[in-house]
């Protein structure tokens, strides 16, 4: 069912465009992630769809009703939105942060009653907030923060979930927390979550959908969309930098004559990789077969690879290619220690470099 | 507590003067009123003063307590955003237009005028608060503003006729002094009206606390709100102002002297406990202020002001601290 969807959306500041034209509609119980460049209008397109920002062309529906013809009393009481503005209210302990999402519910001086409370309780206990409820908000950690934050967001009761950059300022762990947080609520209360994120391999692996905010705005699942070299073309990095696989980026290769042949496999040569990288190293990558789990860091950072079909011995092809761009550096490494079947023509360079006296260790 | 302490200043600002009446005179006078010399000086001097001071202060913190809601800064309050100097300018000129052409002004043309004055000050304020990011500059801004205001009104007053600036110089001083029950009743309907409408602004006001982003995402009408607590404090301390001109660092002082004594800052709970706490604060300045130096009054300004400015200094020092800590 469609909770939310807009149909040629336009929004921006003012008479400013940022997002254009933009149609797209979240469901209920599934998590839809929006990404893009700096100012690519990830925030605008959040503040729109809450009616925080006047819509310039287009439409916004909840559900069926027009997002113009409902008041905010309304819309309070299906959507939550979660910022990244910093609260500095002074004196205000974590259980009246969630209690302010009641908000929607109580009567003209806001008071709470006891089933208010009771959904007060219900979603710090969620989050794991119980301990934090009397501190004073300003003084708890920024992972903290967030979970009082999303507590406050689901005592609002809502449909719906807008999160701007909820994970930002957060370490690995909260972050990992946080979003885990966010799946179970969708799968267990059937909430939509629309949220928009920086980090690429976090809405890979979170979202059901993921929206794509660019001159020609894309929407798919993670697999559609992090594929083709997409991401790549859109936040401009070198074909080749971003992993698609696992959602990370790897900084421009050196060019240039290759210095060192590294013979690796099956994740070995990555540290290599990464500090010849860090020293502005060329060096050259082999043989490494299309299936290898390290071959996409070695394509994204060395001046040249070798590879080979997954799953077939080296080819003499291949080693031979292989074997006249060792012959050409200067150094050598290998880091594999046991080489199989398939994988013998490697054991033969590595003989080839200690002949000629470039192997390091 | 709070209360108690008002209801005891109330009572020792009946008692306390150049001519002793005692407590229980001063409650026999107030239950079952007899003619007589206690009679006079309770009911024309000293209930219309202690009344002022009461209500006057709760307005005072109150409009503090708005305007700290408004700019999300505990420091921002009627006196120092020049809000006060604002109204006294334009009472002053009204005073002095009324003098020099001689007509009677009634305390509600004095509520008026002060309303204006605190309006445009406030209009001055808030397109300065646009293009100024920090609470400094903005109380920076205010202070300036309140000078400027102040300076225009020493100058109206020098040009004004004789015999009546040494009337207009004191009021412009801050004192409750010359109060009679007609002011009292004009007073109370504004400040019961202004108390009243501000309380009942506690639940947008406490949402307004996470910032406007989530005040909007919860249904509050932004505008409105603003405007409301705009509104509402202006007439607050123009009523103030009005009466008792202008009245320093109440404001500021009470409503964070309450949160203190609380332990938070609910509006819901610190607007009523300021105004409270503010009317006993301020009975307790204007005792001081006419009994230090008895029969010379002090103004209840310079009183305050001694109180109060150390407050001020404590809530930056705190916010320092607070904010490198934080």
């Amino acid at each position: 069912m469609e909770l939310l969807s807009a149909k040629g959306l336009s929004a921006g500041y003012g008479k400013t465009v940022i997002v254009e034209g933009l149609s797209f509609e979240l469901r209920e119980g599934e998590v839809l992630t929006v990404i893009g460049r700096n100012g690519s209008g990830k925030s605008t397109l959040l503040k729109t769809v809450t009616g925080q920002l006047s819509i310039i062309s287009g439409e916004v529906y909840i559900g069926e009703r027009g997002l113009g013809s409902m008041t905010a009393a309304e819309t309070a009481r299906i959507m939550s939105l979660m910022l990244t503005d910093r609260i500095t209210a002074e004196r205000m302990t974590c259980r009246a942060i969630v209690e302010s999402g009641r908000y929607p519910y109580t009567g003209r001086l806001g008071l709470l009653s006891k089933s208010d409370s009771e959904v007060v309780e219900d979603a710090m206990r969620l989050t794991d907030v119980t301990d934090l409820a009397d501190r004073d908000f300003r003084f708890i950690s920024d992972g903290q923060r967030q979970r009082v934050m999303l507590a406050r967001a689901i005592a609002q009761q809502p449909k719906i979930m807008l999160l701007d950059e909820p994970t930002s300022y957060l370490d690995i762990g909260a972050k990992l927390r946080l979003l885990t947080l966010l799946r179970q609520l969708v799968r267990e209360r059937g909430i939509a979550v629309m949220m928009t994120l920086h980090e690429l391999e976090l809405a890979q692996r979170f979202s059901d959908r993921v929206l794509c905010l660019a001159d020609k705005p894309l929407l798919g699942t993670p697999e559609e969309i992090f594929s083709g070299g997409r991401i790549a073309e859109l936040y401009g990095v070198p074909e080749g930098s971003f992993c698609e696989l696992y959602g990370s980026a790897e900084p421009q290769r050196i060019g240039g004559e290759p210095q060192v042949f590294v013979i690796g496999g099956g994740g070995t040569g990555v540290s290599v990789y990464r500090r010849l990288w860090r020293e502005g190293v060329p060096f050259a990558a082999g043989v490494l077969h299309e299936n290898d789990a390290e071959l996409p860091v070695a394509k994204a950072l060395a001046a040249e690879v070798v590879t080979e079909r997954a799953f077939e011995p080296i080819s003499d092809s291949a080693y031979a290619k292989a074997s006249a761009l060792l012959a050409k550096c200067p150094r050598a490494v290998c880091t594999l220690t046991t080489f199989g079947t398939t994988n013998a023509a490697n054991a033969r360079l590595l003989e080839q470099a200690s002949a000629l006296g470039k192997l390091e260790n | 507590m709070l209360t108690a302490a008002a209801v005891a200043l109330f009572l020792l600002s009946l008692t306390v003067g150049s001519s002793s009446v005692t407590a229980g005179e001063a409650l026999r006078q107030l239950f079952s009123p007899s003619s007589g010399l206690a009679n006079t000086i309770v009911y024309q001097v000293r209930l219309p003063r202690a009344a002022a001071a009461m209500l006057l202060g709760g307005a005072l913190s109150v409009s503090g307590f708005l305007l700290q809601s408004f700019f999300g800064n505990p420091i921002a309050g009627p006196f120092v955003l020049g809000v006060s100097s604002g109204a006294k300018l334009t009472v002053a000129l009204t005073m002095i237009a009324a003098l020099q052409n001689g007509f009677l002004l009634n305390s509600g043309m004095l509520v008026t005028a002060a309303f204006v004055g605190s309006l445009l000050s406030m209009g001055a304020v808030l397109l300065l608060s646009g293009r100024v990011k920090s609470m400094a500059q903005l109380i920076i801004a205010g202070v300036m503003i309140g000078y400027i205001c102040s300076a225009v009104t020493e100058l109206a007053v020098t040009f004004a006729s004789d015999a009546d600036i040494v009337n207009l110089h004191n009021w412009s001083q801050g004192s409750f002094s010359g109060t009679d029950m007609g002011d009292v009743k004009v007073m109370s309907a504004v400040v019961a009206f202004g108390t009243a409408a501000a309380f009942m602004l506690s639940k947008p006001m406490d949402a307004y606390r996470l910032g406007e982003g989530y005040a909007a995402s919860l249904g509050v009408n932004i505008r409105l709100f603003r405007a409301a607590l705009i509104l509402l404090s202006s007439v607050l301390s123009a009523c103030v102002t009005a009466f008792a001109g202008p009245v320093s660092f109440v404001g500021v002082a009470v409503p964070h002297l309450t949160k203190s004594i609380f332990g938070t800052a609910k509006p819901i709970i610190i607007i009523p406990a300021a105004f409270i706490g503010g009317g006993a604060f301020c009975l307790a300045c204007d005792l001081i202020a006419r009994s230090l130096f008895a029969p010379t009054e002090l103004s209840v300004s310079t009183v305050t002001a001694v109180f109060g400015a150390p407050v001020v200094i404590f809530i930056m020092l705190r916010r320092e601290r607070e904010r490198r800590a934080g």
